[in-house]
């Protein structure tokens, strides 16, 4: 069993990748670091405490009324220096007929909400009774953090990067050592050769996938709303897709540093256009229809769908008709191109 | 089995290839009989390794015919390619595997032949079993290269430049394990410019140059055919030898002197009645001898005699 060619390929690839320290590491640890920086860079905050200042101890006594604020007591001095410095968004003094004037700036969310929450805390001070009732009921869920909309970007991107990376850098190695042409000088089938390479995309997506994904639910709580066949379907299909895309890069190139451009040319349109870091709604409409039709971004809508709002398959089959769509283009055209010597 | 099959190992007829506007082969025809050692010898650059690789099926020929085990790689490829071990010029190996895990890869493509362990022992890697091919000797993977060639139990072997670039000890080790399959009764072509590896190897040798073999006999009768059994070359240490050739070439038993970088080359058949004569005019002469050497007549010489130029040019 163990004798079977495709098997001792199939060894071949597994032995390589796992001799590899870096290549581990880039397919492991890098996508926990990545998502536990920017998760924790982007975690949500409580809301903040903002930092007003007043010369008048009744103002200060008023203003200490509401935990939304830290206030200083200063003499009017210092107290418009630290205003001038920011140090304080907003300063408060007495103003004639026993009122308040407020120093801020109006260009500036924090000056505007301190004016308000300042503003609020003295009238109250002074007597004011609300004429409705309010009650706060606060609602921070998961699903709709930037953690959440991170999590899917990163494990198409893992999905893409790894697969062209990994596959386009071996088969590249392997012709250019001379060593596919040795091969295609024995009995051995060709399409176990490719197969072998597609076996072992496949076992590596399992961590590819798992870790990403395992990390963001046990870190963040990251929803996986869809089923879980659901989601190894995409990511077979999405790992596929780049499997073919990364063929056809390596499918002519000599050397490692060809092959290396033609993986950064392929790549970084994508980087920037398909959404894995922000939105890709940012840029203009006259280009969306474009961006939807990039590889990367099927997958990410599709994953960000699966695992945020439960989308099933039907729901995805846009974005899974522009993936098989690639595949195959792609598959063809390196199949056709591909230099086994 | 049909009367129009040949029975020679190898035949290669009107074989013709161009890369661009260089014409790597040009017009060549061999016939490699079972059981013998056949040696393509040559320069870098006279067509040994385009010529091969045409047998090895890997590269197509512009015009010619040839014919493998009686096959042709049109209509048999994969029978051919079960029945034939190759070694190629400059494969590298898969760094990371170890030693077994590489043979066990390449046994596995093939439907039979020895098991990995014995292969192993084969080619004396035992100790090395489990090293990873990074760790290898140039020796080592060259002899590593030529258990992968053999794990099929191979009609007919080809090895492109087998020693090129290893030390005279591990060279001397690879041609034991060659003589070693040929006392076997394998057939074996190989490609070489190493003049003694042809000697010492091959029953039959084909001369290229520029794409052309310009002689084809076994080492002795190549030697024998320059009519002289040794060589005689001596420098003045100035550019030119200072010598006058005509008056050397008139010393009965010289056949012909000539000159080449600085060395006057003199080619004479009984060398204790040439050599005496030779210093004597030389000292008639006024020639300061700065070095003298003398040796028997060797595939180099054959090439030496029919090109003008040395096999190799270091």
């Amino acid at each position: 069993m163990t004798d079977h060619s495709l098997v001792q390929l199939t060894l071949v690839r597994i032995r390589e990748f796992i001799r590899e320290p870096e290549a581990v590491f880039w397919a492991i640890f890098f996508p926990i670091l990545l998502t536990a920086g920017l998760g924790i860079a982007f975690r949500s905050q409580p809301a903040d405490v903002l930092q007003v200042a007043t010369t008048s101890p009744a103002i200060a006594e008023a203003l200490r009324q509401d935990p939304g604020l830290h206030v200083s007591e200063l003499d009017p001095s210092p107290a418009a220096e630290q205003l001038r410095t920011g140090k304080v968004v907003l300063l408060a003094v007495p103003g004639p007929n026993g009122g308040v004037e407020y120093r801020f700036d109006d260009t500036n969310p924090e000056g505007r909400t301190a004016r308000i929450l300042a503003d609020r805390a003295v009238q109250r001070a002074a007597g004011r009774v609300d004429p409705v009732a309010a009650q706060d009921n606060l609602v921070r869920e998961p699903g709709s953090r930037y953690i959440d909309f991170l999590v899917p970007g990163l494990v198409g991107l893992g999905i893409m990067s790894n697969a062209i990376w990994g596959l386009g850098f071996s088969i590249v190695d392997s012709r250019r050592r001379k060593l596919t042409k040795r091969l295609v000088a024995t009995p051995m089938s060709r399409a176990y050769y490719l197969l072998s390479f597609v076996i072992w995309r496949m076992i590596v997506l399992v961590v590819e996938v798992g870790v990403p994904v395992g990390f963001g639910a046990l870190a963040f709580g990251v929803p996986v709303r869809g089923r879980l066949i659901d989601l190894i379907i995409i990511c077979v299909i999405g790992s596929l897709t780049f499997n073919a895309l990364a063929l056809l890069i390596a499918s002519r190139a000599r050397t490692i540093e060809a092959v290396s451009g033609l993986m950064n040319l392929t790549q970084v349109p994508m980087w920037i256009l398909s959404g894995v870091f922000f939105s890709s709604q940012r840029f203009p409409d006259s280009v969306q229809p474009l961006i939807k039709l990039l590889p990367l971004t099927a997958i990410i809508d599709a994953l960000r769908a699966h695992m945020l709002q439960g989308a099933t398959l039907l729901k995805l089959a846009p974005e899974l008709g522009t993936l098989v769509g690639w595949f195959t283009v792609c598959f063809v055209l390196a199949l056709k191109l591909f230099r086994w010597r | 089995m049909p009367a129009s099959v040949s029975t020679a190992a190898l035949r290669v007829r009107g074989l013709r290839k161009a890369y661009k506007d260089v014409v790597a082969v040009n017009g060549i025809e061999l016939e490699v009989h079972p059981g013998e050692c056949f040696g393509l010898l040559g320069p870098n650059g006279a067509g040994k390794t385009t010529t091969i690789e045409i047998c090895e099926g890997l590269t197509t020929p512009d015009e010619g015919d040839v014919e493998v085990l009686g096959l042709r790689w049109n209509s048999d490829p994969q029978t051919l390619r079960q029945r034939l071990g190759i070694q190629l010029q400059e494969t590298q190996l898969t760094d990371k595997l170890t030693v077994e895990e590489t043979v066990r890869l390449f046994r596995s493509f093939y439907k039979q032949g020895p098991t990995p362990e014995r292969l192993i022992a084969l080619v004396q890697l035992e100790e090395k079993r489990n090293a990873r091919v990074v760790s290898l000797s140039g020796g080592q993977k060259q002899r590593l290269a030529l258990a992968c060639a053999l794990v099929g139990d191979p009609d007919l072997l080809f090895l492109d430049e087998p020693t090129t670039g290893l030390d005279p000890q591990a060279r001397r080790q690879l041609w034991d394990l060659i003589a070693e399959f040929k006392s076997a009764g394998r057939t074996i072509v190989l490609t070489t410019h190493y003049m003694e590896e042809a000697e010492r190897l091959c029953d039959r040798v084909a001369i290229m140059d520029y794409g052309k073999v310009i002689a084809l006999g076994s080492p002795l009768a190549l030697i024998a055919s320059l009519g002289v059994n040794h060589l005689v070359e001596f420098s003045s240490g100035q550019a030119e030898p200072a010598a006058d050739l005509d008056a050397l070439q008139a010393i009965d038993g010289i056949r012909q002197a000539t000159a080449e970088n600085g060395y006057a080359r003199i080619e004479a058949s009984e060398l204790h009645r040439v050599l005496p004569a030779l210093l004597e005019e030389l000292r008639r002469q006024g020639v300061p001898l700065t070095e003298l050497r003398t040796h028997s007549a060797t595939l180099e010489d054959v090439f030496v005699s029919l090109t003008g130029r040395h096999l190799r040019d270091d």
